[in-house]
């Protein structure tokens, strides 16, 4: 079988959680397949929807977000935003007729070295399965629009939070 | 605004650990190829000194603009490799690391695979070099003097250490007295010294050292800024007594008619309303406990008042904040033991005769000191058979903690030499799972109490302890013989887990990160251990993880020398990738402004306005943006962009 289908996924993967997680993995020599291209960024909470939809537009198959875990964010918050702004991107890819296991939202922190291979390599099944992504013109050409409707989105979200803190007080 | 650039790229082999997974040559053929890229070498170690003069070499001869290198994770070289561009004259931030080691060569066997991964992440990061600009680090003045949160050895050690090299420390505790739990151990392993004989010299020396401003019966209440200049509130509480005309005559407890348990001792005294916690109390002085006094609002009783000869009692006294600057913290704020609520299966807290390790810690040292007959708690009868539980809520995933304690093991076999060396006679078992005794001279103690001291050890968990009659029975299995084993204990003592002190105000003032059991997490688990992700903020003792006294001093001078060379450079550098406001294109909508999470963006007349000291480039605002106004120094947009197209061309 060699020509199986073999996908592409590209990582946005945080500093101190996923990325710190995956340096131990190949301390520990933790093997999981090449599949992964890694992104370090300092936050997960600084990927833009446009980054997720330009690495779909380039050629990946699915996108992993490598956030740390709840409560151990270096900058407080930044995961929390950004697992709300994916799951908004989860459901407006799903619109455009993507499959939305195709974006993955992980919480990893620095020391889980053994998650990172395990998530890697369900991944890479779980998208075999699914088989190559493959984006029509029309698709391509909605996704400005899109990133566009996530943040205007998000931020409603947040106004939301804001009026319910205001009650609350 | 695209730059004239010129690209060197210098693939690491790191002897094996690249070379065996990923080909080399393959790499730089690969590399050479991209049209960005106008130099491309390899060698075996770039980080040895031929390797970085290698590239300090192409630098200068190749006038290069940007240089990679790929080779292990930034973490690992980056400071290194930047400070070499540095030497040639390249500004350090046009230096980046592309990590194709930990996150590519060791992880993938299959070298063909790696090898084109490996590609793909050096292109990707070619991406973003193409953008880089050069950059300045921002410079920011440093307070000298460090906050020390926490009065046990450990907050002691630290404040002591950094004290004597010249510097003001801020030491905050927040019982009435520093000493921490160290001052209720009897003796200490392996020695066998007496605790209060060692550590009060080091309390008297904190009273005594000009540079240390102690703050005991306080806590921290706010902390603002940032590494070098931290901004804390302190709240004194109302120990209603005059420190300074406090006289230590006693004569207050001796009318005071209020008595409650006592804390120092576990419980297993009483002390009145008015107390010294114990007699070597460091500030030396009475407190007055707030909750347990009945003179005060509305005022029924003022025997204390009346009786205070040189009139140190004030039942008016107030809280007060007291308002400090410091350039470092380091906080050691300690441990609890494992709360005796949560083994229930041990009878504990409904039967007197069954005991936690520090309670022990207190009967042994009364009968160290004070010729006090050794006797039970429920009867007062003297005990014949003592038995020691290890782990009790330790290694436990399932029911209690998951870790091991590390210090009860050695204190369990301290505690029944101690015991049977005061009562020849009477009985000392021990029920354990493993015996642990990694530490300098900890084996050899061991075996001396196994040997010398008849302490009868059973390998064996203890199922459950009841109650019968006035004995406790205890009801447990010996694995190595697989007999049943039943005891009749007159005391039974839970060497209970550790667990990092709950009163956890600090830690979520400081955003410090903890791991899965709430111990505080260093920088890094083997290099970093003093250190925290927060700049600035160093940790010692058992708040970081379970330690011995020993290990616990050598990290409070281990974290006292961090602070001490933070607060001894008069000015700090801050990395400069820091968020940039396009003016432009900012219409000041304010959204980025609640974003930050740590205050750095200010919106002043109609534009956003950064504080670089206190932004970290965690880009969180620059999502939030609708006018795309904000940028990451040398992390654009531009530069994820081009980092993805480079990762998946």
């Amino acid at each position: 079988m060699t020509d199986e289908f073999e996908p592409t996924i590209l990582a946005f993967i945080c500093h101190w959680g996923a990325s710190a997680a995956a340096d131990l993995a190949g301390v520990s020599r933790v093997q999981y397949p090449p599949n992964v291209i890694p992104i370090t960024v300092k936050c997960s909470g600084m990927i833009d929807t446009r980054y997720v939809l330009a690495a779909f537009k380039n050629g990946a198959d699915g996108v992993l977000i490598g956030a740390c875990q709840k409560g151990d964010c270096h900058y407080m918050r930044g995961n929390e935003n950004a697992a709300k702004r994916m799951g908004l991107l989860k459901e407006a890819i799903s619109k455009l007729g993507i499959d939305p296991k195709r974006l993955k939202f992980e919480r990893i922190a620095g020391f889980q070295s053994v998650r990172v291979s395990t998530i890697v390599k369900n991944y890479v099944n779980e998208l075999k399965e699914i088989g190559p992504l493959e984006l029509s013109p029309t698709v391509e050409k909605k996704f400005e629009e899109t990133a566009k409707e996530v943040k205007e989105k998000y931020q409603e979200s947040l106004d939301k939070a804001k009026e319910v803190d205001v009650d609350e007080a | 605004m695209e730059k004239e650039s010129k690209i060197g790229v210098f693939v690491c082999h790191c002897g094996f650990n690249i070379a065996e997974t990923v080909d080399i040559d393959k790499v730089v053929e690969e590399i050479k190829k991209t049209g960005d890229v106008s130099y491309c070498t390899d060698y075996e170690f770039f980080c040895s000194d031929p390797g970085q003069k290698e590239i300090e070499r192409a630098v200068k001869e190749e006038g290069l603009t940007d240089v990679i290198v790929a080779c292990c994770t930034p973490t690992m070289h980056e400071s290194t490799f930047r400070e070499a561009v540095a030497r040639a004259g390249l500004n350090p931030y046009r230096c980046e690391i592309a990590n194709i080691r930990e996150q590519c060569s060791w992880v993938h066997p299959d070298k063909k695979k790696a090898t084109a991964k490996a590609i793909r992440i050096i292109k990707s990061i070619i991406g973003k070099v193409k953008l880089n600009e050069s950059l300045t680090s921002l410079k920011t003045p440093v307070t000298d003097k460090v906050l020390i949160v926490g009065g046990g050895i450990a907050g002691i050690q630290a404040a002591l250490d950094v004290a004597d090299s010249g510097h003001e420390v801020v030491l905050v505790e927040k019982e009435p007295s520093i000493g921490g739990h160290m001052i209720q151990l009897s003796k200490v392993f392996p020695t066998l010294d007496c605790a209060q004989c060692i550590l009060t010299p080091k309390m008297v020396d904190i009273d005594r050292n000009q540079n240390i401003s102690l703050y005991a019966y306080s806590e921290v209440e706010d902390i603002s800024g940032y590494v070098g200049n931290f901004k804390v509130k302190i709240k004194k509480k109302p120990r209603f007594v005059d420190e300074e005309l406090c006289t230590l005559c006693d004569k207050c407890t001796e009318v005071c008619p209020v008595t409650v348990t006592k804390e120092f001792e576990r419980g297993l005294n009483l002390r009145k309303a008015i107390y010294i916690p114990f007699s070597q109390a460091i500030p030396s002085t009475y407190t007055l406990d707030e909750n347990a006094c009945l003179g005060l609002a509305p005022q029924r009783c003022d025997e204390c008042v009346k009786v205070c000869e040189p009139n140190a009692i004030n039942l008016d006294m107030k809280p007060e904040i007291v308002e400090e600057e410091v350039g470092a913290i380091v906080v050691a704020t300690g441990y609890e033991l494992y709360a005796k609520e949560n083994l229930a299966e041990y009878g504990y807290g409904e039967n007197l005769d069954v005991l936690d390790g520090l309670q022990f810690e207190r009967m042994l040292f009364q009968m160290g000191s004070a010729a006090i007959p050794f006797r039970r708690p429920s009867d007062g009868k003297t005990p014949k058979d003592v038995v020691w539980v290890q782990c009790a809520g330790s290694r436990d995933p399932e029911m209690h903690l998951p870790y091991c304690s590390k210090i009860c093991c050695m204190y369990t076999a301290k505690q029944a030499k101690l015991f049977k060396g005061i009562f020849p006679d009477a009985n000392a078992y021990v029920f354990y799972i493993d015996v642990r005794t990694a530490g300098k001279d900890y084996e050899e103690f061991y075996q001396q109490v196994l040997e010398e001291s008849e302490v009868i050890y059973l390998r064996g968990k203890v199922s459950k302890i009841f109650k019968e009659g006035d004995k406790t029975m205890v009801w447990g299995a010996d694995t190595l013989t697989g007999k049943k084993i039943e005891v009749a204990a007159d005391l039974v003592v839970l060497a209970t887990g550790i667990i990092p002190s709950p009163d956890d105000k600090i830690v979520k003032m400081l955003n410090l990160p903890q791991g899965p059991n709430k111990f505080l997490k260093e920088a890094h688990p083997k290099l970093r251990p003093v250190e925290t992700t927060i700049p600035g903020v160093y940790i010692a003792g058992m708040i970081q993880g379970p330690k011995d006294i020993p290990e616990t001093v050598a990290q409070a001078s281990g974290a006292a020398s961090k602070a001490i060379g933070l607060v001894s450079s008069p000015e700090l550098e801050h990395d400069p990738t820091v968020v940039r406001v396009d003016k432009e294109l900012c219409d000041g909508c304010g959204i980025c402004v609640d974003e930050c999470p740590f205050d750095a963006l200010k919106l002043t007349s109609n534009t956003v306005n950064v504080n670089d000291a206190l932004c970290n480039g965690c880009g969180i605002c620059t999502v939030s943006c609708p006018k795309d106004a904000l940028q990451i120094k040398n992390f654009t947009a531009k530069q994820m962009m081009n980092m993805i197209e480079g990762g998946l061309s």
